[in-house]
């Protein structure tokens, strides 16, 4: 599987070395210069508008850029939340004569709260109802702008909005609204290396896993979600500020699908791509103005701008860039990890690690599991075996929550396990890998360990992403593939796919590892380095429950083995001895 | 009580329609696993397409047909420049693109025809006949009508026929029908075709009710998509009983609450079935297996 030199202990150097906003200094260089450029460049008053335009369109597609891009979830109504925030600038500041200040950060709120609570009715059922839920919520918008006349003044819109008396030139405010999308485009840009930015990734790519891997989907679906409206919101205000003037055409759905084809174009998972977009498509129409003459005409290449994006440059113009970049860097080796890889389980609990007593799983009539007890002793390898349909991978299932058992009581290391959801299984101490693969395709590696690492409650990880991305080196050191932890998933063998997804287990220092078929598919020098590697991690006291059809290796790995078939417990025991039980062999053979 | 008498069939009449447009979602969903956003502009693109025949001069029912056999060409178009090419993605792009879909078909509708709302005479000369206290309109007892022969003539083709059948097998394992001789790639094209023609099926239907104009079609794709999640997504039964009961309910809030926010129930409703009983009526919660 990989070089002895990887697993020898090379003094290296942590990856980042400098801190970070030393790193980044460029960058704030460059938007200082921006801000001051758009504060003494004496623009006319077209050129101006395009401005002004662009910087708050680009804020509300960066709000694309997380829910769409990071999160994998769909917001057909970024017009509508950028109407809420330009609204509440609009009214405050005109009809209720309030600070422009407190209306921006009002309609902010408002944008939010109704991001979070649009999301949070939604977003368990996945992506096609939020798309039309979204759809909906930006009709509803837009019919209240129209006939609350008494709030809204209706399709008159609102005029004489104000500005800050900071910035009442038109310079000035242009400068303020650029110095905003600098700031937004900085943290936006920075989101996907921080927690929550791998948690929204891994949930875009595989939710299941995510779950297991800790991360609680709903919640940080909500989060980039209500991110996403936030700032649209932050971008309305902007824009009712700049412009003075609002009607609820200015926030239809057709603006919405406008600024979904700005993030599609410029490519959906980075501020830079937003930025491209935005820019793109505020000049182009510009340039073809004439198409304006036609209704519809102009939406209408929109529409097929779209079709065409998707079929054609599915990651948008800074798609294409990136992945070139990815390309070169996935060719630099990386230094394996200095420090062998520590796994301290935790031991709250007595010499029991699990106690399943009386567990049951029935999906209508079928009863896949049933009244099955099981008992694991801490520091050795238990495993489950059966014959086909004997219940094993379900089980497995209700033991990390992906199924809620029918009945019974499950309990890991002293603390009841039986009612948490996966993540919360995962932060008291489950580790778990899945038969057939589930990694975080679009990720390096490392990226995916660090996930596993992250673990909410894994006391092996020290405080910032370097202890991070420290630990997951080791645990990708130990598996035998630290040199190769900047490659995409994508180029790994299926061998060393399932390495990774062991990795990114042990990287959260579990109380209890499930290997769910570790060794189906692989070939049989494969799994005598897959046995060593259990070896290993059972040396280290970790404890492991295996479910295996490969008779050899569950004999030669395990000291202890439950036998389920038909959903029953028909052995429990030593190894030998449960595999000699009469019951046993005829389960596998059949009997006479 | 007179008025609600009047007002349930009005509602139902409507709620037809829904149900239709839905009919199409969910046959499109089963044998796809996408949702075709622009579903909608089927009806919308069907109901242009009869007003453009009946101004060429052509009899009603010769132009009734050629809108059906536009809506099977447009289906097939649909198929192999939208969903085809996309096929091995995952959703998210699929949805996007059936809206940018959705954008396309509207738009160019609105560039060629112009923003103004057509009118479509209905079928009958007769415009409804008085039976007790309730005035039954002739269009919307078509509607009706039409919605029953329909779901006589799904249920049938579906359960009875071995084209059906293959359409079933597609839509449970793509693998396995494909493994058995059934042309995949053409049960989804057939589909393709069978939801144009009923979503525009619907848009005739209705047009003589509302004007013939651009929104219409997301309009009625929005309630639609409500009646489908109400009935139960990827359920037949669901998305007509939902569409029923879409229909029914806007009719009485528009007349007991509020007019202008009449087009708002469908979104209550459907917040509410979404926070209570997102499954549905008949639906059931699916695992995804591990």
């Amino acid at each position: 599987m990989s070089a002895p030199s990887d697993n020898m202990p090379i003094p290296a150097q942590a990856i980042h070395s400098k801190p970070l906003l030393v790193r980044h200094l460029p960058y704030f260089i460059g938007a200082a210069i921006l801000v001051v450029v758009a504060a003494n460049m004496n623009f006319d008053g077209y050129v101006h508008n395009i401005l002004l335009q662009a910087t708050t369109f680009a804020i509300a597609v960066f709000g694309l850029s997380v829910v769409l891009g990071l999160c994998g979830q769909i917001n057909l109504a970024q017009a509508a939340f950028f109407g809420l925030g330009a609204y509440a600038v609009g009214i405050g500041t005109t009809d209720l004569q309030v600070s422009f200040w407190l209306c921006l950060v009002g309609g902010c709120v408002i944008s939010l709260l109704a991001g979070a609570v649009l999301g949070a009715s939604t977003l368990r059922l996945g992506g096609h109802y939020l798309a039309m839920v979204t759809i909906s919520f930006q009709q509803i918008v837009t019919l209240v702008m129209i006939n609350a006349i008494w709030l809204t003044h209706g399709p008159d819109g609102v005029s004489n909005i104000k500005r800050p008396d900071l910035f009442q030139s038109s310079q000035s405010y242009l400068a303020f609204c650029v110095a905003m999308l600098a700031i937004v485009g900085y943290l936006v840009w920075h989101l996907p290396d921080t927690k929550l930015g791998r948690a929204m990734r891994a949930v875009r790519d595989n939710e299941l896993a995510a779950g297991v891997n800790g991360i609680d989907v709903f919640r940080t679906k909500i989060n980039a979600f209500a991110i996403c409206a936030l700032l649209g919101g932050l971008a309305g205000g902007l824009f009712a500020g700049g412009f003075a003037y609002v009607s609820p055409d200015q926030f239809s759905f057709a603006e919405s699908i406008v600024f979904l084809t700005m993030s599609l174009l410029g490519g959906v998972a980075s501020p830079i791509g937003s930025a491209i977009g935005t820019g793109l498509l505020i000049l182009i129409p510009e340039w073809l103005r004439f198409l304006k003459s036609v209704p519809g005409l102009y939406l209408a290449i929109y529409g097929l701008f779209v079709i065409l994006i998707i079929r054609f440059m599915p990651d948008g113009i800074w798609g294409f860039v990136s992945d070139a970049f990815a390309r070169w860097r996935a060719k630099i080796k990386t230094p394996p990890a200095a420090n062998a890889l520590q796994l301290k389980p935790a031991t709250i609990g007595g010499d029991i690690v699990l106690e399943v007593t009386g567990l049951s799983k029935h999906f209508g009539g079928l009863k896949a599991v049933d009244g099955v007890d099981i008992a694991v002793k801490r520091g050795g390898v238990h495993a489950l075996i059966g014959p086909n349909g004997s219940g094993k991978t379900t089980t497995l299932n209700v033991l990390s929550g992906l199924y809620v058992a029918t009945a019974g009581k499950i309990v890991l290391d002293g603390t009841d396990i039986t009612h948490m959801p996966p993540h919360q299984r995962t932060a008291s101490g489950l580790g778990r890998t899945f038969q057939n693969i589930r990694l975080f395709r679009s990720m390096t590696a490392l990226e995916n360990v660090e996930i596993g690492a992250e673990r909410p409650g894994n006391t092996m990880v020290g405080k910032g992403d370097d202890a991070l991305t420290e630990r997951a080196m080791e645990a990708l050191t130990f598996v035998g593939l630290g040199s190769r932890a900047n490659e995409l998933i994508s180029s790994f063998s299926y061998g060393h796919q399932r390495l990774i997804e062991i990795a990114r287990a042990l990287a959260s220092n579990p109380t209890l590892l499930l290997l769910d078929e570790p060794a189906a598919g692989l070939n049989s020098t494969e799994k005598l380095e897959l046995h060593e590697l259990l070896k290993r991690i059972a040396a280290q006291g970790l404890t492991i429950l295996i479910i295996d059809h490969d008779m050899t290796l569950v004999s030669e790995a395990a000291q202890h083995i439950t036998v389920l078939n038909f959903g029953r417990r028909i052995a429990d025991g030593e190894s030998m001895a449960v595999l000699r039980h009469p019951d046993v062999v005829s389960a596998y053979l059949g009997s006479e | 009580m007179d008025l609600a008498l009047q007002l349930l069939f009005t509602g139902i009449g409507i709620g037809a329609v829904y149900a239709l447009v839905a009919l199409g979602f969910v046959l499109i969903f089963r044998a796809t696993n996408v949702v075709n956003f622009a579903q909608g502009e089927f009806s919308m693109v069907a109901a242009y397409l009869m007003v453009v025949a009946v101004e060429a001069g052509l009899p009603y029912w010769a132009a009734f047909i050629v809108a059906l056999l536009g809506m099977a060409l447009l289906g097939v178009v649909f198929n192999l420049g939208v969903y085809y090419p996309l096929r091995h993605r995952t959703y998210l792009p699929v949805i996007i693109a059936t809206i940018g879909a959705s954008i396309l078909l509207a738009n160019s509708v609105l560039a060629i025809y112009g923003p103004q709302p057509q009118v479509l005479e209905g079928w009958f000369e007769t415009p409804g006949i008085q039976v007790g206290p309730v005035y039954l309109d002739s269009q919307y007892l078509l509607i009706i009508g039409v919605t029953i022969c329909l779901v006589v003539f799904n249920f049938w083709f579906f359960e009875k026929t071995l084209l059906g059948k293959k359409l079933q097998a597609t839509s449970q394992d793509k693998e396995m029908a494909s493994l058995l001789g059934i042309s995949v790639s053409t049960m989804i094209m057939i589909t393709f075709i069978y939801s144009a023609v009923l979503g525009g099926l619907a848009g005739i239907l209705v047009a003589p009710v509302l004007f013939v104009s651009i929104q219409m079609g997301s309009t009625i794709a929005l309630k639609a998509f409500a009646a489908t999640i109400i009935g139960g997504f990827g359920d037949v039964a669901g998305a007509i009983i939902g569409g029923l009961a879409l229909g029914v309910i806007e009719t009485f809030g528009a007349a007991y609450i509020s007019v202008p926010y009449k087009d708002g129930f469908a979104f209550l409703v459907l917040i509410a079935f979404l926070i209570f009983r997102p499954q549905g009526i008949f639906g059931e919660r699916v695992a995804e297996k591990a």
